[in-house]
């Protein structure tokens, strides 16, 4: 009894997170079955919320407040392909353990979560997915 | 036999150094104020112009006022803070005996307004408190940071050094990561500094008020997307300790002006 209403409780947290398979260094397919969009992506990416743009510059003329703590991303689509962008917004810490990059597709072995984030992840699978399809198109 | 030695060479060399992995050298350490645009700087400068000095003069006035059901004043008992409460600042969080744990400076002053006035404490980011507190801590100016020296205070150091280095929230960054590995380096344009805490409470134009460090301590771990720690919490407390521990030498500057 007991141990079948903890298999429960732990499905229905897992529900948040769809499941994805790892293929080398990357996640070949769409996290939600379908390709993202490269419009909303690019704001997504431009969004402070989003966070990319904090630590993150890129080919933005609009912004002035853009981040140096990363590499830019002009040109990330060249570097990249769409798997390993994928992975890296998933989880950046299997390329590198000590990133300060965050997973932004992971809810678990974080530490005092605030209340309003906790067991959720940072991006829905669309939201990634959509600046997955932008970061490909980022091509010198 | 082997591994033995290397525990003990290990344990040895955490323990020799003065500096630990990851830390600012003194003569590296940084006050915000050096990261700051010509504009904040001469408004810090100029007691005219430093919005922080209205509070120290309401300080001042409060630090004469009799309070609580004792009818006492900070004077009666402390005189002319200009010498009573010189370098007092520099030295807080400070170790308390009767509590055997570290107070703050704001929780110092409620604790003789309890004892010594018999006056209701004032809540955290009053007004008042940040006045009296702000007058104090003007009183140490110019003074080099000590706090941490006392040994009583060193596992309370240690404590606040394991939670700087800890990650934490739904954005996994640990205040190292931003204040020991990326000062200098811009948050979405805005430059990161050092987190040294030499000015405190002060003007944050951002705040368009003065507040204390417990205030933007706060503010960083929301910034991670962390539960922030309560108002006097033992871990504010240790955190606050070891941010002064590790600006050691760096002279006070309440009430500073940052953006
Ligand atoms: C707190 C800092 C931080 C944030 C926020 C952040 N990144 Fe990163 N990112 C990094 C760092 C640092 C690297 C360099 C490699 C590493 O350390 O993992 C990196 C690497 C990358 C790379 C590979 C760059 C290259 O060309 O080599 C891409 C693409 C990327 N990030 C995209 C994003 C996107 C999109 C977001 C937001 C959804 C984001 N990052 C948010 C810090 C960050
Ligand atoms: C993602 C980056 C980041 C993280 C992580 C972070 N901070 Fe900050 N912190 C900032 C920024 C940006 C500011 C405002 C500009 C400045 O003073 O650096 C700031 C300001 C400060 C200041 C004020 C410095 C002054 O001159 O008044 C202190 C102190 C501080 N942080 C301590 C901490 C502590 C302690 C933690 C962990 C609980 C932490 N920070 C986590 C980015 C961060």
């Amino acid at each position: 009894m007991i141990a079948l209403s903890l298999a429960l409780a732990a499905s229905a947290r897992a529900e948040e997170l769809l499941p994805y398979t790892i293929v080398n260094d990357g996640i070949p397919a769409s996290l939600t079955g379908a390709p993202g969009d490269v419009a909303r992506g690019r704001a997504l990416v431009l969004a402070r919320t989003t966070t990319c743009i904090l630590c993150h510059s890129g080919p933005f003329p609009e912004t002035r407040f853009q981040g140096d703590l990363a590499p830019d991303l002009t040109g990330a689509g060249n570097r990249w392909s769409a798997s390993q962008l994928r992975l890296r917004l998933v989880d950046a810490s299997r390329f590198n353990p000590d990133t300060i990059m965050p997973s932004y597709y992971r809810a678990d072995g974080l530490v005092r979560v605030g209340r309003n984030f906790a067991g959720k992840p940072i991006l829905s699978a669309a939201e990634i997915e959509d600046i997955v399809a932008f970061l490909a198109t980022l091509r010198d | 036999m082997i591994s033995w030695r290397a525990i003990a060479v290990a344990t040895l060399f955490a323990v020799a150094p003065a500096l630990l992995a990851g830390e600012i050298p003194p003569d590296a350490r940084r006050s915000g104020y050096t990261f700051m645009g010509p504009d904040t700087r001469a408004m810090q400068d100029d007691d005219t112009s430093n919005p922080g000095m209205l509070f120290v003069l309401d300080g001042e006035a409060l630090w004469a006022k009799k309070t609580g059901s004792a009818n006492r004043a900070c004077a009666d008992c402390h005189g002319d803070a200009r010498s009573s409460m010189k370098g007092v600042a520099a030295r807080y969080p400070a170790f308390d005996k009767a509590i055997g744990r570290p107070v703050t400076l704001d929780q110092r002053i409620n604790l003789c307004r309890a004892d010594h006035q018999q006056a209701a404490p004032l809540p955290y980011e009053d007004r008042e408190l940040l006045a009296l507190s702000a007058f104090v801590a003007h009183q140490s100016r110019g003074i080099p940071i000590t706090a941490g020296d006392d040994p009583q205070a060193k596992p309370f150091v240690a404590q606040g050094r394991a939670l700087f280095m800890q990650r934490e929230g739904q954005l996994n960054l640990a205040c190292t990561n931003c204040h020991d590995d990326n000062f200098d380096k811009r948050l979405a344009g805005a430059p990161i500094t050092q987190g040294q805490p030499t000015g405190y409470p002060l003007y944050r134009l951002e705040w368009q008020t003065l507040g204390s460090l417990e205030r933007r301590l706060r503010s960083c771990m929301t910034g991670v997307r962390a539960q922030a720690y309560d108002y006097g919490s033992p871990e504010l407390v240790a955190l606050e300790l070891y941010l002064m521990s590790r600006a050691r030498g760096l002279p006070m500057e309440t009430p500073a002006v940052r953006p």
